[in-house]
């Protein structure tokens, strides 16, 4: 991922001069751009052309459903489409390039298309052209044929916008059709694994335990998603780690242990779990294979050890949440528990929630300085860069986890006055509120 | 007819069959003057009695009644306990089990006897005082142990309260608890997992400390998934910082 590399070193740098720059008036907020020295590609989305009137509902959903995945994707300009021709354009006999290419428009691609509907089939075409560089060659053309629903549409209109974002950025993951994996409250001390789109559209319950789940995570192949569970056994109730797969959308089993067993998480290659667990009488680190066999001990630290993160790069470094120093904070330690390092910050705090960028050079957590509440930051955990901080002043925010497009971040927010999941640029730009009613905590974004 | 009377009867019979016999073979013997027989003299009578228990049922320490009536007897006499007694009457008896009386009339006829049971009742059972509520005493003496922020030390208020608890735990062998550790909301739901089990822990050990048997407590960590109070104040917060006692059995 070049592109990103690049993107994210430079991210990183503007922050840093941005940080010196600021250091004497630390209330100020810092901001940081998104793109900073890219010129973003400006990609109008033409209305799709509905070829009946039964397929006009359809169409606007799958104009809106590509216009925001190009929007949200951060490298791509949509200009507004009150700017637009007024004239249709459903296939490539139809484009005239200039119209687009002229102010205000102004832009450099066009997609568009039309959708045909029967009551059994929707069939929609869909085509990209550079409308700069005349030429008969579609950027992307496809034909996309499925079951005449609005899920279905949606699914297209992402597999549509993963195209357009992967050609216009040098190969980049998109995420349109990734998934979030969060925990719901239910009812008091009811809550269950929810699973919903990226944008937060199609909202399904996963799990049905009764109980408290907390903290999912998704499995490398997103085969399976590893989470805390109070399921109880013979009567007796104790955290625990629980199993869910999405293949049989069944749990499937983990060794039980003694004690309060928590924050399970995956090694790169999905093979190892690593969890924290009193089973020998303090919150200590366990790697075991993914059914709780062969546990091994990696910490040694009496207790308050939890939230393990592997990193997905390299596999050799694993951050976590200790207490060790009084106060929880970050520490890195070899995946096999030798070298544990404390993470440095500017100021004591409560530092919690880590979270590996897909590229295993960032991470984000939550930290609660002081003299604040819970906010969002960012750091080079190969750097002594001091961490960017990408929200503030707004609710709690805690728990990110990174796309993995290592762009953007959900995390879960009390901005609005309740607890809500929102996404966001790893900038702190655009955000979204994917959820909007009751409590919804503990995001966890698909590896893919 | 009573078995009594049925033999008297065959006895009857046989002695005038005899005679029968004698005076048909009498007339095979040469005629002699005989005198003239002696009429038979009748046999005496075998005795009768009856024996009778009223009420049947007792409870221990009342009295039954037993009645008794014979005929031809001369002596009567009722076992065990009673004696001898007249050929017709009635006595009280308080037996302390059950027994079976039996009068025995003997006279120049022989002897008959007759039985009567009087049974005493089971005692019903002592009243017992009722189970003590368990629950209501668990609930009205417990006392849950309190924290600091971040902190799992036991605090010399938590030291007093679990030193009653360890009292009603002592005076009520029989109860086992479950100690569940909470958390305040300022904490992540992972790190208060951690703190809840530390919390739950710290309790547990100084029960134990104070006699209480760690076969009895079992704990559990909630974090802050369980808050007794939801308002965003300190006092709110201190009452959820806690290890709580739950029975368990």
């Amino acid at each position: 991922m070049p592109y990103s590399r690049k993107y994210m070193r430079r991210l990183f740098f503007a922050a840093a001069i941005l940080l010196a720059a600021r250091s004497a008036a630390a209330q100020d907020r810092i901001r940081i751009a998104t793109g900073l020295g890219e010129t973003k590609q400006r990609v109008a989305v033409a209305d799709f052309a509905p070829r009946a009137d039964s397929a006009k509902s359809h169409s606007a959903l799958f104009t809106q459903v590509v216009r925001d995945d190009l929007q949200y994707s951060g490298i791509l300009e949509v200009p507004s489409p009150s700017f637009y021709p007024t004239q249709v354009t459903s296939v490539p006999a139809e484009l005239k390039y200039s119209v687009w290419t002229d102010p205000p428009t102004n832009a450099h691609y066009v997609a568009f298309g039309n959708l045909t509907e029967t009551p059994a089939e929707v069939a929609i075409e869909a085509w990209l052209y550079d409308v700069r560089t005349p030429t008969t060659q579609a950027v992307v053309g496809k034909v996309y044929r499925g079951a005449p629903n609005d899920g279905q549409v949606r699914r297209f209109a992402h597999q549509f916008a993963d195209e357009i974002i992967n050609k216009l950025s040098g190969g980049l993951p998109s995420i349109a059709s990734t998934q979030i994996v969060f925990v719901r409250q239910m009812g008091p001390q009811w809550k269950e694994l929810w699973e919903m789109d990226y944008d937060g559209a199609n909202q399904r319950q996963l799990t049905s335990l009764k109980t408290i789940s907390l903290t999912p995570r998704w499995s490398p192949d997103a085969s399976r998603i590893a989470f805390t569970c109070f399921a109880p056994i013979n009567g007796v109730v104790s955290a625990q780690i629980c199993m869910y797969s999405l293949d049989t959308g069944k749990p499937v089993s983990f060794a039980r242990f003694r004690g309060t067993n928590a924050t399970p998480t995956w090694s790169p290659d999905g093979t190892q779990i690593i969890f924290s667990s009193s089973m020998t009488g303090a919150a200590e680190l366990y790697v075991s294979d993914v059914n709780g066999g062969r546990p091994k001990r990696l910490t040694f630290s009496n207790g308050g050890n939890v939230s393990p993160v592997w990193n997905p790069k390299t596999g050799q470094s694993i951050a976590f949440v200790s207490d060790r120093g009084g106060y929880p904070q970050l520490y890195l330690m070899n995946s096999d528990g030798t070298s544990t390092t404390k993470l440095d910050l500017p100021d004591m705090g409560y530092v919690i929630d880590p979270a590996w960028s897909p590229n295993g050079q960032l991470l984000a957590f939550s930290w609660r300085r002081p003299s604040g509440n819970y906010d969002i930051y960012i750091m080079d955990a190969g750097s002594s860069q001091p961490p960017v901080e990408i929200t503030r002043d707004q609710g709690r925010n805690e728990r990110p986890s990174w796309a993995p497009d290592g762009r953007h971040i959900v995390f879960e927010s009390t901005r609005t006055g309740t607890r809500q999941i929102w996404t966001m640029l790893a900038d702190g730009s655009q955000p979204h509120e994917l959820t909007a009613s009751g409590h919804n905590e503990s995001p966890n974004w698909s590896p893919k | 007819m009573n078995s009594a009377s049925r033999s008297f009867y065959r006895a009857g019979l046989l002695a005038a069959f005899a005679a029968a016999v004698f005076t048909f073979g009498c007339a095979k013997k040469p005629p002699a003057p005989a005198p003239p027989p002696p009429a038979p003299a009748p046999a005496p009578a075998r005795p009768t009695v009856t024996l009778q228990a009223s009420p049947s049922t007792i409870n221990k320490g009342d009295s039954a009644t037993l009645s008794w009536n014979s005929t031809d007897a001369t002596q009567l006499s009722i076992t065990p306990d009673v004696g001898s007694v007249t050929a017709q009457g009635s006595t009280k008896v308080t037996p302390s089990d059950s027994t079976t009386y039996t009068i025995t009339a003997t006279g120049p006829g022989g002897n008959a006897s007759a039985s009567a049971s009087v049974t005493v009742a089971a005692p019903p059972p002592p009243q017992e005082a009722p189970p003590p509520d368990l629950t209501k005493i668990f609930l009205a003496e417990v006392r849950d142990a309190y924290f600091d922020f971040n902190k799992s030390d036991i605090r010399p208020d938590a030291r007093e309260a679990l030193s009653k608890t360890a009292d009603l735990l002592k005076n009520y062998p029989q109860i086992k608890v479950t100690i569940e550790g909470h958390c305040d909301e300022r904490g992540s739901t992972e790190y208060n997992l951690a703190l809840g089990d530390r919390r739950a822990n710290a309790t547990k050990q100084y029960l134990v400390s104070l006699g209480i048997s760690a076969d009895r407590i079992t704990t559990v960590s909630y974090g802050k998934e369980k808050p007794f109070c939801m308002e965003s104040n300190e006092a709110c917060w201190q009452q959820n910082r806690r290890g709580h006692f739950v029975k368990a059995n």
